[in-house]
């Protein structure tokens, strides 16, 4: 590969406080060779290649921390192959996978054929997560060592919630002495039973059994007093409601350490957008009221949140085709994920540079991994993308193999034109 | 050149009959009205009509009823449309076909109005999106039953002369109830002042905000009210404890004698059935025909089944 020298762009790397125009050249390895304002034409080999950014934003790959790929067993809702595809044209360039498949991620040989596999279809950076405990019973953890040691990067039930306390405290006491990382569901499966959206009005009049933020808060507030005890690195997938952010704020003001994800849907969606029965806006944590929507893009604005994920979740159509409480939970999300979350910068409710931080530093610390960051010698995961390109998001446009969008027809304000995986131009 | 006579063909028609919430006050009392002209034929020697000839009417019940299905069923037939009852426990929905799959098969025999009752809340808003007949609620999980709230107005109407300004309370599982939720909105929506009253466990969060007042207590929720509606305890969509036992539930829910006292003097009582006499309600207030509406709102739902027939399949 010859030198690349990205020039005239808006460079925003929250990692190095970085917010400025100038350059970025990727060395022959395709590795950052320097960036910044004082980088010259001139600091670039001859031969480099020129590629002229137009003053458009360049920020770090994003890393997106909750994903689904369909495979093992679900290849007709996703594939490592699409999901790259999605993935790429969304700037995301790390993406941390679920262990819900069929079979499970729950043992060592299932991570052995996944970590192949991926590397032989996927043309983007993969981080495996296994389950928490096997056969997600919630009863008997999995081999936190074992699995680490073959290159897992977490371990969630992702769906479920381990109800059972001593269990959890088990597990919390055994992750904290090999310093693994815990990733919650935290939804009290016995309180949110057959419920699929937020009790309140919305469900009272839809005639649907709802989930109580209770369910949430409760897990929350068990879960962290545990972490009193046993101090592992804990990290919530995803919290839903003001009560949960209470209960966060309370916590990390006097210090505890962990850390919390939220769903983009949860930002910019509630659930009045279910409407006469949207089933792609079924989602878990389902959306809920725009006064918990507003308290979360706070949660946002002064760091109780740390991360912003897609929860991307590819459905076929037909389970999504179902009276609502049938229909299959989730929603696609990852190449909609940055275009969605400028809609916050667009409508000032939050700064560029915060949504940049809970897209790429902030997920890559927690996950300690070197990505997230355009610091020289780091891997040249770069995306680029115009800040006020308007485009309607058309489920057909997406490159998903499942077309399960929560937002279509959604008018959105900024994107992808090129992302770089390892120095290369991947995608534009 | 052809020529328009009826000019109503034109008019912006709503195609379904999916819940109170989707009806104006106006298509309401239109339904009402038409109604009214059924309950004389229903008492007449010679019932028939030919209003439907020629249409095909199915009714889909994915759950068991006695009532409302025979009531649409003689109604569409007193219309003269052609009737059929799937028998949803033998049908291939048994052998995994999805809803939808079903609709489309039943889409393919060109019915002009299909009936739903389904265990899911908006299972016939999607029926809808997906077949080109008109769709008919018959229930759908908790969240209405159009028709029976209908026939209640009617049966309130043919009693008391109006709805507006009648003080009505709805008692029981209100949960669990369709009949509840479709009551609400429609007696609101005609004038009358609603109060629900059931135990904290049975009362649907932020009810409320649908414009009743709530209450625990049957004393108060009653005070003043002209019509009393009871509602079944609906077991077989319990899960886990709500109640400790029905006994406690007769104890403080159940309609006695005593309790009606609490009502107005001329209050009369209603029940969507079935009734679990004794549990509810007491056995010989249920069949006290003073003051027990349960046998003419049997009788007007055929004629509020006739008129939205009627009204929705052009």
């Amino acid at each position: 590969m010859t030198e690349k020298i990205l020039i005239n762009a808006h460079i925003i790397d929250p990692s190095q406080n970085l917010d400025e125009k100038g350059s970025l050249i990727i060395d022959e390895k395709g590795k950052i060779k320097s960036i910044g304002k004082n980088v010259k034409r001139s600091d670039a080999s001859s031969n480099a290649e020129v590629i002229d950014i137009k003053d458009n934003i360049l920020i770090p790959g994003i890393v997106d921390m909750k994903a689904f790929v369909g495979e093992p067993g679900y290849e007709y809702k996703e594939n490592f192959r699409t999901l790259s595809n999605a993935a790429l044209a969304g700037g995301v360039t790390s993406i941390v996978t679920m262990p819900n498949t069929k079979p499970l991620i729950d043992n060592v040989s299932m991570v052995d054929f996944i970590i192949r596999r991926g590397r032989d279809k996927s043309s983007v950076n993969l981080y495996p997560c296994a389950t928490l405990t096997r056969e997600l019973s919630g009863n008997q953890m999995t081999e936190f060592g074992l699995l680490s040691a073959k290159g897992i990067i977490g371990f969630t039930d992702v769906i479920k919630t381990v109800q059972n306390t001593e269990t959890m405290s088990k597990i919390m006491n055994y992750a904290a002495d090999l310093g693994v990382l815990i990733m919650q569901h935290a939804e009290d499966l016995e309180l949110s039973k057959n419920g699929c959206i937020n009790e309140g009005e919305v469900s009272t009049r839809l005639g649907l059994e709802g989930i109580s933020y209770i369910a949430e808060k409760i897990i929350l507030e068990r879960d962290l007093s545990l972490l009193n005890e046993f101090p592992c690195r804990y990290h919530v997938n995803q919290i839903s409601s003001k009560e949960s952010l209470e209960v966060i704020k309370q916590n990390k003001e006097i210090g505890k350490k962990f850390t919390v994800g939220v769903s983009i849907n949860n930002l910019s969606l509630n659930e009045n957008d279910i409407g006469d029965f949207k089933t792609f806006l079924k989602l878990s944590p389902p959306l809920r009221s725009e006064d918990d929507r507003i308290a979360l893009v706070n949660g946002v604005k002064s760091g109780l949140i740390d991360v912003i994920v897609s929860d991307h979740t590819p459905e076929d159509e037909e389970s999504k085709r179902l009276p609502f409480a049938q229909a299959a939970t989730g929603s696609i999300g990852v190449e909609t994920l940055l275009s969605l979350a400028l809609e916050m910068y667009h409508n000032e409710s939050l700064p560029l540079k915060k949504i940049i931080e809970t897209l790429t530093i902030n997920p890559a610390k927690i996950l300690k991994i070197n990505k997230g960051s355009l610091k020289t010698g780091n891997d040249a995961d770069i995306c680029i993308f115009d800040l006020n390109k308007p485009w309607v998001v058309k489920a057909d446009d997406l490159k998903s193999k499942s077309k399960n969008t929560a937002i279509e027809d959604r008018k959105l304000q900024g994107k992808v034109i090129m992302t770089f995986l390892n120095g290369n131009l991947v995608y534009k | 050149m052809a020529v328009i006579k009826n000019t109503s063909a034109i008019k912006n028609q709503p195609k379904h009959l999916l819940g109170i919430q989707n009806l104006s006050i106006l298509e309401a009392k239109h339904i009402l009205e038409e109604a009214k002209e059924f309950i004389k034929l229903n008492r007449s020697n010679s019932k028939k009509l030919d209003i439907l000839r020629g249409k095909t009417q199915i009714n889909l019940f994915f759950e068991p009823s006695t009532r409302t299905q025979s009531s649409f069923d003689l109604a569409g037939k007193r219309l003269g449309a052609d009737v059929m009852t799937m028998n949803v426990a033998n049908s291939a929905l048994k052998k995994g076909e999805t809803l939808m799959d079903t609709a489309m098969t039943l889409n393919a025999m060109h019915p002009d109005i299909i009936v739903i009752r389904h265990q899911d809340s908006g299972a016939p808003n999607l029926l809808s999106q997906k077949v080109n007949c008109t769709v008919i609620n018959a229930g759908d999980g908790r969240r209405e039953h159009p028709t029976q709230a209908l026939l209640d107005a009617l049966t309130i109407i043919n009693r008391k002369g109006k709805i507006e300004g009648l003080k009505i309370a709805i008692c029981g599982d209100i949960l669990h109830s369709r009949v509840a939720r479709s009551n609400i909105y429609l007696m609101t929506m005609l004038g009358a002042e609603v109060n629900v009253i059931a135990p904290k466990t049975l009362m649907p969060i932020g009810i409320e905000k649908l414009g009743v007042k709530s209450f625990t207590d049957m004393k108060k929720g009653l005070d003043n009210c002209d019509i009393v509606m009871m509602l079944r305890l609906q077991n077989e969509r319990m899960q886990g404890t709500f109640l400790p036992s029905k006994r406690e539930y007769y104890e403080f829910y159940g309609l006695t004698p005593e309790k009606l006292k609490f009502a107005s003097k001329d209050a009369l009582i209603m029940h969507p059935g079935p009734m679990n006499r004794g549990v509810e309600i007491d056995t010989k207030l249920a069949d006290d025909i003073n003051v027990s509406l349960v046998k003419e709102q049997v009788e007007l739902g055929v004629a509020v089944r006739m008129a939205c027939l009627k009204i929705y399949c052009k």
